[in-house]
């Protein structure tokens, strides 16, 4: 009923506008032609000025509401995101600046150059000189945004440090996975038939290869702050993207074709929650690519902490190979320390 | 060159006299339907981009209620959509499906087919002075291949799982896989089918706009004389002409992907469960194929919406164009530049850095012949002597978004920004101004513009003036906050925010952006009935120049048959842009240039 009452006044307001608008034309027709038009232009120029000057204020209005909430404010969480807010600031500079003195031009000209009796328009075709005046002064602050834009650009896309923690991560629909490489530093090797959801080998790695006996297996990112981290990226299905908003980065994720992205995370998840007031602060991973009807439930969780407390994270995990074949795991119960080299080797003998 | 355009154009004057004879032979069939008239074809175009319209915007209100109010149910939508919306919410499947088609409809449907279907057909031939398109035949094929692409989309809504829903991009494997979404099962066959029919459409028309441009102007229409319209038009359909093909051999391979077990777009892929043998593939080159159409379409899109402003704030200002040979050369600069610049649709996929920086150099060089345009509208409008039409208001506002929405492509088409906001609703807010809203605007001001001359009756004056300022306000309202919530990351195609807590402080604006998107919606509706309430019952035109225009259509009559002039076609003296020259208000531009005239 309340739908009927609803859609009863929508459309009584459509026939009054309607009916106004009908009439409003035969008072013109009354009144004459000329003069309604004359009126209608003096409506129509004050009309475009105010919507310069409250538009303005609108736009300044919508700052104060919602530049707070775009992240800017709290820093860049990544030293390599540092360039990209810089890189912001400075386009926002630039056409913002543009933006401004283009539209009062659009919406005074407008006003001020109205039709008035007696009055005749400038003949005024062509200039050359300012031709190419408005083609140079483009020209020169495009060229400004586009080396500095290349130079971040590089800087950020440029070969990961080669001391970087190593992380895996790999989407799926809808989720995302972690491996990391383990004592040894290197993942091992993966082929996608190998897949095996019952036997719990749902990355499809290649327990052949003796570099994957120690990897990790994890739902959930940890980093260490202040340490380079290198992701390189896997799909399993169809093409996600691992969006970083903090960290002002993303990369996307593709069957087939692994891609990488390296960062430094610059606060611990607890100085977040400080830095932005925010108890529940968390940092999270957007799936930044339509990926099917999940999409927008692809979130992952990034833990950055102190270096201390990412190695007894690490330390906490068991190897997923021990997960997968308990029967391979020399070590019933995880007690001692000196155990790191051996079993691997006993394993890789018992394998061969 | 010239002998040729004339001994063309008075072979054709015969063959249109022939034809001033006998066409009131005509059947319903044929004048309305079958018709090869370009001014019927054109209405046809306009109508079914109209009815297009007012679907692609209702999907857009429909998932915004969802978008702003994810809590809520509404139980009439269940009635309506059936499980699609169980429990009176929409399923994320259908959200997505909405999504899809919404975009599908407007960028194609709409404002390539309804835009430059409509004013390439009526205004090429009125203005350059041809009786009608170099193959009429061909131009009504046109309309029915897009007809039948129109046909096969729609029936994709009626199918059971759905119609595509993996975005108008239909990046595969998503779309190549049946398993990985509903949407990609026959949807998706149907959808490539109906696109491979509508590119069939875009060419034909394409190619007759070309040949017509070129080859049948009046005598004395050099092309340094046609109007920017016509200049605008003829860029557009080069671009359709070279690029709509690569789209559809990509969508070709697509579909053998599908059905035929080849592995052009797939590699190494598990989806649910299943070990796919598709090996070697690349899902990266689909986006190559894409977006080297897909590119040049956001110019499709904007080109004729261009031509028509600068026609318009002309012929409204009483002011010649300014630069008109810098306002040619920078729509051929953008033509050329459309080109080389897809990839910036691509900077977060992997691709090599270098490559990257090339597509960021050649973007950003776009920026400057849109500056040139826009800087020579304001000049235009330079102690001009300014008419408020509502053709006039849609073009200053066309003006308006178009510099809003460009300057923020400076930051997308900017790599390193990109980074960052790629996929954002930064970039929803970018397009959707400077080619969704802008080109809108140059396509209701060339409706109100040209309206009489299409059906000899003005559109109401005042709900013009309603339609144009709850448009321009309401695209603002809707567009300019989100260019926040992209800044702060938050990713395009979700269908609900509050499980994150990065994204989830934006819901309020949310709920505020689809209340104005539904009045904006509602505005368009009244757009939709004054259009065709006037058909029949509007202000009849009594002036045959009712604009004061120096271009050819307004030699016409006010309700031109097949063949457009019943005598000879006028012959051109002028460039269409000599308003207040020598102390007259306008001069038409087949007024013979007098003795004593100064030069421009």
């Amino acid at each position: 009923m309340k739908d009927f009452y609803f859609i009863a006044i929508v459309v009584i307001i459509f026939i009054v506008i309607f009916q106004i608008a009908k009439a409003s034309e035969y008072v013109s027709i009354l009144k004459g032609e000329a003069k309604t038009k004359k009126q209608n232009n003096k409506i129509n120029g004050f009309l475009l000025i105010s919507f310069l000057v409250l538009g303005l204020i609108g736009a300044w209005y919508c700052n104060e509401l919602y530049y707070g909430k775009t992240l800017f404010t709290q820093g860049s969480a990544s030293v390599e995101g540092e360039k990209i807010d810089l890189m912001l600031y400075i386009t926002i500079g630039v056409t913002g600046t543009v933006f401004v003195i283009t539209q009062v031009l659009l919406f005074w000209f407008s006003f001020k150059y109205q039709e008035k009796e007696g009055k005749k328009a400038f003949y005024f075709p062509h200039n050359n000189k300012l031709e190419l005046l408005w083609t140079t002064v483009p020209a020169i602050f495009l060229t400004i945004l586009i080396v500095f834009g290349l130079k971040f650009w590089f800087k950020v896309t440029s070969d990961a440090p080669k001391d970087a923690v190593l992380v895996e991560i790999t989407g799926h629909q809808f989720a995302w996975d972690m491996r990391y490489p383990g004592k040894d530093g290197k993942l091992g090797k993966k082929n996608y038939k190998l897949y095996n959801q019952p036997s719990g080998n749902t990355l499809a790695v290649d327990f052949e290869d003796p570099e994957s006996w120690d990897d990790l297996h994890t739902t959930e990112m940890h980093l260490p702050v202040g340490k380079p981290v290198k992701l390189v990226i896997n799909a399993m299905d169809v093409i996600h993207d691992v969006g970083l908003s903090h960290f002002r980065l993303k990369m996307d994720a593709v069957p087939g074709i692994p891609t990488t992205m390296w960062f430094t995370p610059k606060y611990t998840t607890v100085d977040m929650k400080k830095r932005t007031g925010n108890p529940n602060f968390v940092y999270e991973i957007s799936c930044d690519q339509m990926c099917g009807k999940g999409h927008f439930s692809m979130r992952g969780v990034i833990v950055v902490e102190t270096e201390e407390e990412y190695n007894k994270w690490i330390a906490s995990q068991k190897p997923e190979y021990f997960t997968l074949f308990p029967e391979k795991n020399p070590i019933k119960e995880p007690t001692t320390d000196s155990s790191s080299t051996k079993p691997l080797a006993q394993v890789a003998t018992a394998t061969n | 060159m010239s002998t040729v355009t004339v001994e063309s154009t008075t072979h054709h004057q015969e063959h249109g006299d022939a034809h001033q004879e006998h066409h009131h032979h005509e059947t319903f069939i044929t004048k309305y339907v079958f018709s090869q008239d370009h001014k019927t074809i054109a209405k046809q175009f306009l109508v079914t981009g109209i009815i297009w319209a007012i679907i692609g915007g209702l999907f857009s209100v429909i998932f915004r209620l969802q978008l702003g109010n994810p809590e809520s149910t509404y139980p009439w939508l269940e009635d309506l959509l059936g499980h699609w919306a169980k429990g009176g919410k929409l399923q994320p499947e259908f959200y997505y499906a909405l999504v899809t088609m919404h975009g599908t409809i407007l960028v194609f449907f709409v404002l390539t087919a309804g835009l430059s279907g409509t004013f390439a057909n009526f205004l090429i031939p009125l203005q350059i002075g041809a009786r009608d398109m170099a193959s009429p035949m061909l131009n009504m094929l046109s309309y029915w291949f897009f007809f039948l692409a129109s046909v096969i989309m729609m029936s994709s809504l009626f199918v059971q799982t759905g119609p595509a829903s993996g975005g108008w991009t239909i990046y595969p494997p998503l779309s190549a896989l049946g398993e990985a979404s509903m949407g990609s099962k026959i949807g998706m066959d149907l959808w490539l089918i109906s696109m491979a029919m509508f590119i069939v459409s875009s060419l034909l028309g394409g190619l007759n706009y070309i040949t017509t441009i070129l080859n049948m102007r009046t005598k004395g229409m050099s092309m340094t004389r046609m109007p920017l319209t016509v200049w605008a038009l003829f860029f557009t359909a080069v671009l359709g002409v070279l690029s709509f093909p690569v789209l559809l051999s990509g969508a070709i391979l697509l579909l053998f992907d599908r059905n035929l077990g080849t592995s052009f777009y797939l590699s190494d892929i598990v989806v649910a469960g299943k070990i796919l043998p598709n090996e070697g593939g690349s899902a990266i080159l689909f986006q190559h194929l894409f977006w080297f159409l897909g590119h040049p379409e956001v110019y499709i899109i904007l080109l004729p919406a261009m031509g028509m402003s600068s026609e318009i704030l002309s012929v409204n200002s009483r002011k010649p164009i300014f630069g008109y040979m810098a306002m040619v050369a920078s729509l051929f600069a953008i033509t050329i530049l459309a080109f080389l610049v897809w990839a910036h649709h691509m900077f977060v996929t992997g691709l090599n850095p270098f490559l990257g920086s090339v597509f960021v150099l050649l973007t950003l060089l776009i920026a400057v012949p849109s500056a040139i345009k826009v800087f020579n509208w304001l000049t235009t409008l330079w102690r001009g002597n300014i008419r408020f039409t509502p053709a006039m208001l849609f073009a200053i506002g066309f003006v308006s978004l178009f510099i809003s929405g460009g300057l923020t492509g400076i930051f997308l088409g900017n790599s390193a920004l990109d980074i960052h906001l790629h996929d954002t609703y930064f970039v929803i807010a970018h397009f959707h101004i400077v080619m969704g809203v802008a080109s809108f605007f140059g396509m209701f001001a060339g409706v109100y513009h040209w309206y009489p001359k299409m059906f000899g009756r003005y559109l109401n004056n005042t709900l013009a003036y309603i339609h144009f300022w709850v448009t321009i306000i309401g695209a603002y309202l809707i567009f300019w906050p989100m260019h926040y919530e992209g800044l702060a990351g938050m990713p395009r195609r979700y269908y609900d925010f509050s499980n994150w807590e990065s994204f989830k402080m934006f819901g309020g604006l949310n709920e505020f952006i689809s209340v104005v998107a539904l009045v904006v919606f509602a505005v368009q509706i009244l757009f939709v009935i004054n259009f065709f309430y006037s058909i029949w019952k509007g202000r009849k035109v009594k002036d045959q120049n009712p604009w004061e225009a120096n271009t050819l259509e307004w030699t016409t009559p006010i309700r031109p048959g097949h063949g457009n002039w019943p005598g000879d076609i006028p012959e051109v003296h002028r460039w269409p842009y000599d308003y207040s020259k020598d102390g007259k208000d306008f001069i038409p531009q087949d007024v013979p240039v007098g003795a004593d005239e100064s030069k421009h």
